[in-house]
């Protein structure tokens, strides 16, 4: 462990497995009364990564926009820098090209993170099940909490989806 | 790094000057696509841009399906821009078939185009506005956008995704009281309109950002091909709607909006002039529409196209958009091409780019008016 | 029923299935047809359309300057094809351009015939200088030999650019290379542009290319 760190490859991941355990030792000394507090603070900073992937980021964008206004949740304001996101919000269609990118992304954010799948494109491939440049889903690429229907959501339901995903965060054990 | 290297595979010579950069997917500036950027300091010495992240082979999968089945999932590529995109399928399809459109259905097809041009320019707008760190013009364009959303839902059911224009005509009537709710809205917008000219247009920053960035002279404009608004804010006169006229547009009232500037701020300003005559059009198609009539013509159900091949194109909000379908006698077409605006101005990026700042990269690339989704198919 | 059938969800007639499918002879299936009230007459009208004047004279001039190497495809209201051998595409659209004056490429396409064993490269030429012409649409078509087992890039399938007549070319011949393994002789970039690094198939617009579950 020590000498990955050292060593120049492969520091940057160990760091942050570093930085994992040690936050898992302080969840692990202030023990269970606290789960409640910790996960109420991520509750509302669930800033996601800004992944356009295909046209659901339509709506992704009318979501934020005057009429739906999801920011008065504290919720989904698109965030530019990925070391700071702990949402990925998937918009749509993952192409073969995209998949690798997308993990790579997804590798990238630090713990604890969450993923929604926006639209059918997203959840099965949708409209697009027999296209051979489209990933059948993102199951396999991503481990998915909340999965959002529809071709494209409507913005409500990508609003009550993240709902959804607080009322997940807030049964989780804190880890 | 000691690592040794597969045979074949060389990495790149580090220069002490030239960086690479990569800006996308995942970047707030790129969104479908990547630029690869080499960097002078902080002037771009090259661009090469890699898109396909969203290429979903349309154009593979309208050969398995029939022409009504082929719908849904072609104007799936611009879903803000959903009617033109189809427009060009249906009047295709119909010079395929032979298929006669009623009077009043093409009055409504033409309103449904132009609601949908403002739809897509008014988010093109919101996104130009965020690029460039002007927060007001993503919110109002994004808020004004639903009234026009509304209006299209009421004529269609569904929020975005339309599907609403169909080979014979489109797939329903008018729901009641609709012309008069449509001027309404459409009287309050363009009010709405000549304050987005105050707060954004005349803005001294987005003039400093925008004005004399990304020049494209006139004959470059013509040479590399380009369309739609890129083309007529470097001078060119052309609009298919005025040089090809489809269905009605003949009979209407409305200019093409030319600006020879050619610059980053032309580019943004000819849409927005452009809303104005989409309102124009409108209001004048409302005015000489009929009354009452059908709407639509049946189609035989699996409808077979002749051994034939015809190219229809039209006005999109990204410029001139072409459907190439060849038929064999089956319900299936044979081969479906769809030439894009949106790609045909990917070829701009590389010759404006370089020389230009990094910073004015986002201000230049949006003005282009390029929809990645569109341009990858 | 085949399994294109089942997925489409719809009854697919053509007229080669017509007695195979079902198991009838022709005039049985006819029959059974016409009791299902199906119609099986052709959905075009075959009434001829008058040639317009403006398009015979465009197609006139590049078929008196070429004689017999292009070949007129046909002429409608707005629209000409014309097809070249593609050893002499490179003088025709030169022809186009300084004479014709088109000027820019609004699409490269391909078009893949397995039974003829060619893949039809197509261009469609546009104008924006020339007012006369802005209505006009020149499809330029030209046909080279398709190999059964394509190695794209090395093999017969190649056709001179015409990136350097029409520079709009440039990404619809790199698509069109990528999608249907023509290669651009003297294109200066013949890269991938939208498949994947590690696209390993043939290329995916080609008609042996099945795509899966039909």
């Amino acid at each position: 462990m020590i000498k990955e760190l050292f060593n120049q490859d492969t520091a940057p991941h160990a760091t942050n497995v570093l930085v994992g355990k040690l936050g898992e030792i302080l969840v692990r000394a202030v023990g269970k009364p606290f789960d409640y507090a910790i996960n109420w603070g991520r509750l509302w900073s669930l800033w996601p990564v800004h992944l356009e992937t295909a046209c659901c980021s339509v709506e992704f964008g009318a979501a934020s926009s005057p009429r739906y206004d999801v920011e008065r949740f504290g919720i989904i304001e698109a965030f530019g820098s990925l070391r700071q996101c702990d949402l990925i919000v998937v918009m749509g269609t993952i192409t073969r090209k995209m998949a690798p990118r997308l993990r790579m992304v997804y590798d990238q954010m630090p713990d604890p993170k969450y993923v929604v799948a926006m639209g059918a494109c997203a959840i099965t491939g949708g409209l697009y099940f027999d296209s051979y440049n489209v990933l059948p889903g993102i199951d396999g690429v991503l481990p998915v909490d909340v999965y959002v229907p529809g071709c494209p959501p409507r913005p409500e339901t990508l609003i009550q989806g993240c709902m959804l995903l607080q009322e997940k965060i807030k049964r989780m054990k804190a880890r | 790094m000691t690592t040794q290297l597969p045979p074949g595979i060389s990495l790149e010579k580090v220069d002490d000057r030239i960086m690479t950069l990569n800006v996308g997917p995942q970047h707030p500036g790129s969104g479908h696509m990547r630029l690869i950027i080499k960097v002078d300091g902080d002037y771009i010495v090259s661009c090469d841009p890699d898109p396909g992240y969203v290429h979903r082979g349309e154009e593979k999968m309208a050969e398995y399906r029939n022409y009504i089945q082929n719908i849904p999932h072609l104007e799936r590529p611009v879903i803000h821009d959903s009617s033109n995109i189809l427009y060009p399928y249906c009047l295709a399809v119909e010079d395929l078939l032979g298929i006669e459109v009623p009077e009043r259905a093409k009055y409504v097809r033409v309103i449904a185009a132009e609601l949908n041009r403002c739809i897509y320019i008014l988010y093109w707008l919101a996104i130009y506005g965020i690029f460039l760190g002007h927060s007001t013009m993503f919110m109002w364009p994004a808020g004004d956008r639903e009234l026009f959303i509304d209006l299209l839902e009421a004529m269609s059911g569904a929020r975005v995704t339309h599907a609403y224009l169909v080979p014979g005509g489109v797939r329903n009537d008018l729901p009641a009281n609709f012309e008069e709710r449509c001027l309404r809205q459409v009287n309050y917008f363009e009010k709405r309109l000549k304050e987005y000219e105050a707060i954004f247009y005349q803005n001294p920053i987005l003039k400093a950002r925008t004005q004399d960035t990304g020049i494209l002279s006139k004959t470059d404009a013509i040479r590399l091909g380009t369309t739609g608004s890129v083309l007529r804010a470097s001078g060119v006169d052309y609009d298919v709607r005025k040089k090809e006229p489809y269905d009605v547009y003949e009979n209407l009232d409305f200019q093409t909006v030319v600006m020879k500037e050619g610059d980053s701020y032309a580019r943004s300003y000819v849409p927005y002039l452009e809303m104005f005559e989409s309102c124009r059009i409108i209001k004048d198609a409302l005015r000489k529409m009929p009354k009452s009539g059908s709407v639509r013509t049946k189609l035989k159900p699996n409808p077979k196209g002749g051994n034939d091949e015809v190219y229809r194109r039209v006005e999109s909000g990204r410029g001139a958009l072409g459907y190439y379908i060849v038929s064999n006698n089956r319900p299936e077409p044979y081969r479906v091409k769809i030439s894009v605006g949106s790609f045909r101005n990917l070829i701009c990026m590389p010759y404006l780019l370089k020389g230009e700042k990094l910073g004015n990269m986002p201000a230049v690339y949006w003005s282009l008016n390029y929809w990645p989704v569109e341009a990858d198919r | 029923m085949s399994s294109e059938d089942k997925k489409d969800g719809s009854t697919d007639i053509t007229d080669e299935k017509q007695s195979d499918v079902v198991g009838l002879s022709k005039d049985d299936a006819k029959k059974y047809y016409e009791e299902k009230g199906i119609d099986l007459s052709p959905d075009v009208p075959t009434k001829p359309k008058p040639i317009p004047q403006f398009e015979k004279s465009m197609a006139d001039k590049i078929s008196s300057k070429f004689a017999d190497k292009v070949h007129v495809d046909y002429i409608r209201a707005d629209r000409i094809r014309v097809v070249a051998k593609r050893e002499d595409i490179v003088d025709v659209a030169k022809y186009i351009r300084d004479d014709l004056r088109y000027d820019h490429a609004e699409s490269v396409t391909g078009v893949d015939y397995p039974d003829s064993k060619e893949i039809e490269v197509v261009y469609h030429l546009g104008s924006y200088t020339d007012e006369k012409l802005a209505r006009q649409v020149l499809t330029l078509a030209t046909r080279v030999p398709r190999e059964e087992i394509p190695n794209p890039g090395s093999d017969s399938s190649r056709t001179p650019s015409l990136r350097d007549v029409f520079y709009s070319v440039e990404f619809h011949e790199r698509e069109c290379f990528e999608m249907f393994g023509v290669y651009f002789e003297g294109h200066p970039d013949n890269r991938r542009l939208l498949l994947p690094e590690d696209w390993a198939d043939i290329p995916p617009f080609r008609k042996d290319f099945k795509i899966k579950g039909r």
